[in-house]
């Protein structure tokens, strides 16, 4: 996306993202930038890991071309609220680009009703191989952007003086394509429509409540990301432990949760902290699972106190 | 001691215990009883490469013997560099180069490490024998 976008934005051309955005939705916009002498700015959040919608409202004008932001942050969980983003991005003529990863998992997405112009989501997030994801367009700004890959399958009329472009969906498509990875991306995403969405949303947000209880009993822990949306990921610290020495043990006690940055490092620059413990619950989690990791917690802080 | 000797007594400490709950409990220990490092040598330059979490080492050389001392934001880590810092420390510069480093591997810490602690130990001795070499070339 990054790459179609060198051709349309400009020197002086705004583009807004959000503060707690994964790096992979900061540098390729970053070097987009570099690129064409455009201008990233930040739409600010709050200390509950929510976006400031009216500094967001300040920061839009008509220099704003492109609006990037997650529909759910990785490192907090925060649901934002995209279909203000998106209403509000339009209202200044800016496209909106929304990374769906985390989303994509624990929420029905329907993408016209969002009214989005891009879309994305990775396949292994959401029960599918890696190496293979999926982005949405609006027909119009697909038509817009040119190819980013030149070679076999995407042409419609190659001579050595000019090549034309297929129709799309294949201009975006050159050589062979991951044919395995997006059959058993297929595979995956009729598995949870057959579990249904809104089975596992109702599910997960219950086990997010009870996990969050929980956890808030034991002395001293802080959960970073407090909005009332939010999808069921528990990042947290316990003061005066580093996460990596929770994570060490907790590892060994067979409880698998990320430990670090969570490749989001403005959003632990924004709380002054090296990096956190993550739990993400997923619909075939279970309160016993829950448990399981609160005891691993209280043993972890008993060691490490 | 020799390093050699010490060694031998790390890994001995660590054969006593039954299980890795045990093991870490006692590295912990060990981070506390950790030589520290003075706050003014806890500079960007004295940070280890390759540690998930912030580890600093200084290197200083008394007679013909060279001192370590650390520190690390994580309590873990601490124990890690701590052990290394008990069989290397005190040392001739000489002797810790050419220092075999095999008794991590019989206390059984590397595979009780996430991959990425383990590439943090490994980045560990690899700086304590780099001082070693750069204070050795000092003597020569």
């Amino acid at each position: 996306m990054a790459n179609g976008f060198t051709s349309i934005l400009t020197k002086g051309d705004e583009l807004l993202v959000s503060a707690m955005e994964h790096h992979s939705n900061i540098v390729p916009w970053q070097m987009l930038c570099e690129r064409t002498g455009a201008i990233l700015k930040v739409i600010p959040m709050n200390h509950e890991g929510e976006l400031l919608i009216e500094e967001y409202t300040k920061l839009l004008s008509g220099n704003t071309k492109l609006v990037v932001c997650n529909h759910v942050s990785n490192a907090l969980g925060t649901i934002n609220p995209i279909e203000s983003i998106i209403s509000l991005a339009h209202e200044v003529g800016a496209a909106v680009l929304i990374d769906g990863a985390q989303a994509a998992p624990h929420i029905k997405i329907d993408v016209q009703k969002l009214n989005v112009d891009f879309y994305t989501v990775s396949a292994h997030k959401i029960c599918g191989p890696t190496g293979v994801g999926m982005l949405f367009g609006k027909e119009e700004w697909l038509t817009k952007l040119p190819p980013y890959q030149g070679g076999g399958e995407m042409i419609a009329e190659v001579t050595f003086e000019k090549t034309t472009y297929a129709e799309l969906p294949h201009k975006f498509e050159a050589g062979t394509p991951n044919i395995c990875g997006g059959i058993a991306f297929g595979a995956a995403l009729d598995y949870m429509n057959s579990v249904g969405f809104e089975a596992i949303a109702g599910y997960e947000k219950e086990l997010l409540e009870y996990a969050t209880k929980k956890l808030l009993a034991i002395e001293g822990l802080r959960i970073y990301g407090t909005s009332e949306h939010k999808t069921p990921v528990i990042s947290f610290n316990i003061e005066g432990i580093h996460p990596y020495d929770i994570g060490t043990i907790l590892d060994k006690l067979g409880i698998a949760v990320r430990t670090g940055h969570h490749c989001a490092q403005p959003v632990m620059d924004y709380f002054k902290i090296p990096g956190t413990v993550r739990a993400s619950f997923s619909f075939y989690n279970t309160r016993e699972e829950v448990d399981i990791l609160v005891e691993g917690v209280k043993k972890a802080k008993q060691m490490l106190s | 001691m020799k390093i050699e000797e010490i060694q031998d007594e790390i890994v001995e400490e660590f054969s006593m215990f039954d299980d890795w709950m045990q093991r870490y409990e006692y590295m912990i220990e060990l981070g506390k009883s950790l030589p520290l490092i003075e706050e003014q040598y806890k500079t960007e330059d004295n940070i280890i490469k390759g540690c998930q979490s912030k580890v600093w080492v200084h290197a200083e050389l008394k007679g013909d013997k060279l001192i370590f001392t650390a520190d690390s934001d994580a309590i873990i880590t601490k124990g890690i560099i701590a052990i290394l810092i008990r069989a290397f420390s005190n040392q001739k510069p000489m002797d810790i180069i050419e220092a075999n480093t095999d008794f991590i591997d019989k206390i059984g810490l590397k595979e009780h490490l996430s991959p990425t602690r383990a590439n943090g130990l490994v980045s560990m001795i690899k700086q304590l024998k780099l001082y070693a070499v750069a204070y050795q070339t000092q003597l020569n």
